[in-house]
């Protein structure tokens, strides 16, 4: 089980708490497939990807990115057994949609960039250093049902 | 994934705005290396001072973000440009190459808090590649 002071829990819950998941989600999304272009394999079904400004305002790539930020809750809200509250994602992401699981680490990147750029000075050495945890762990989890 | 020409004058006209702010952005991503993953402060051992402002760590950031103001102009040969550099790294520091990615990844965090109109995907995606290039350069002679 992962250990958390409670400053990490407070930091986490005050994020979780006052970003605008629509904005967050799209931003983190849109950037992702366009900094690393391979991850656009898994979005075949997702309309107009061509360019960067295709994929900036393709509203399927919008209201993903908010599933998927919405897809962190289960972890905020569950700090202390992560790993079994993404048995399920695990699962649907390893059986159902095949994705390899390098590309929780690249959408985690961006996610951090979108929060840092979002956050501003905000987001300190400190507020990252949480951030980075709590991503790496849910990452971790996600990771765990594949075989 | 090698730099495009696009992608090089991207790099060239983002950096221009870094090039007034290298002591703040240097310091701010050597700090934040060093506190989010604090496996790399063993390289650091020998400085006593690793807390938020020390003159070690704004120094240092200084330089590291001055040698990467450098290759951006010998961006058209990477390899060559920083031959030196990389035989520094190598057979002197030998810093393990990992790291490049980790203090890569520090820099584009800052680049975002600093520059969050500029910093567009498209400019991420162009500095991306280039600290990349960076990072394979200095590598170049380890082995």
């Amino acid at each position: 089980m992962v250990e958390w002071t409670d400053f990490e829990r407070q930091t986490i819950a005050d994020i979780f708490g006052k970003i605008d998941y629509e904005t967050v989600g799209a931003a983190a999304l849109s950037r992702c497939l366009i900094v690393y272009p391979w991850t656009q394999r898994y979005f075949g079904n997702f309309g107009n990807l061509y360019n960067a400004s295709a994929i900036k305002i393709n509203p399927m790539i919008a209201k993903h990115g908010t599933t998927i930020v919405h897809g962190l809750d289960r972890a905020w809200k569950n700090l202390d057994n992560i790993k079994d509250a993404y048995t399920e994602l695990s699962i649907l992401h390893s059986e159902t949609i095949h994705v390899d699981p390098d590309n929780f680490r690249l959408f985690s990147d961006c996610l951090t960039i979108t929060l840092a750029a979002q956050m501003g000075a905000e987001f300190n050495a400190d507020v990252q250093a949480v951030v980075q945890k709590f991503l790496t762990v849910v990452v971790n989890a996600l990771g765990k049902q594949y075989h | 994934m090698s730099l495009t020409d696009k992608d090089k004058d991207t790099v060239r006209l983002f950096w221009a705005k870094v090039a007034g702010n290298t002591e703040a952005v240097g310091t701010n991503a050597l700090y934040r290396m060093l506190t989010v993953y604090p496996q790399t402060k063993t390289y650091f051992a020998h400085w006593k001072d690793l807390g938020r402002g020390s003159a070690n760590i704004r120094k240092h950031g200084k330089t590291i973000v001055n040698g990467i103001g450098a290759a951006v102009a010998k961006i058209d040969d990477l390899q060559k440009g920083l031959l030196t550099l990389s035989e520094l790294h190598a057979f002197q520091l030998r810093v393990d190459p990992t790291n490049f990615k980790i203090l890569n990844h520090c820099l584009l965090v800052v680049l975002a808090i600093t520059f969050p109109a500029e910093f567009t995907p498209e400019a991420h995606v162009a500095v991306d590649k280039f600290l990349a290039a960076v990072a394979l350069a200095l590598s170049e002679k380890y082995r």
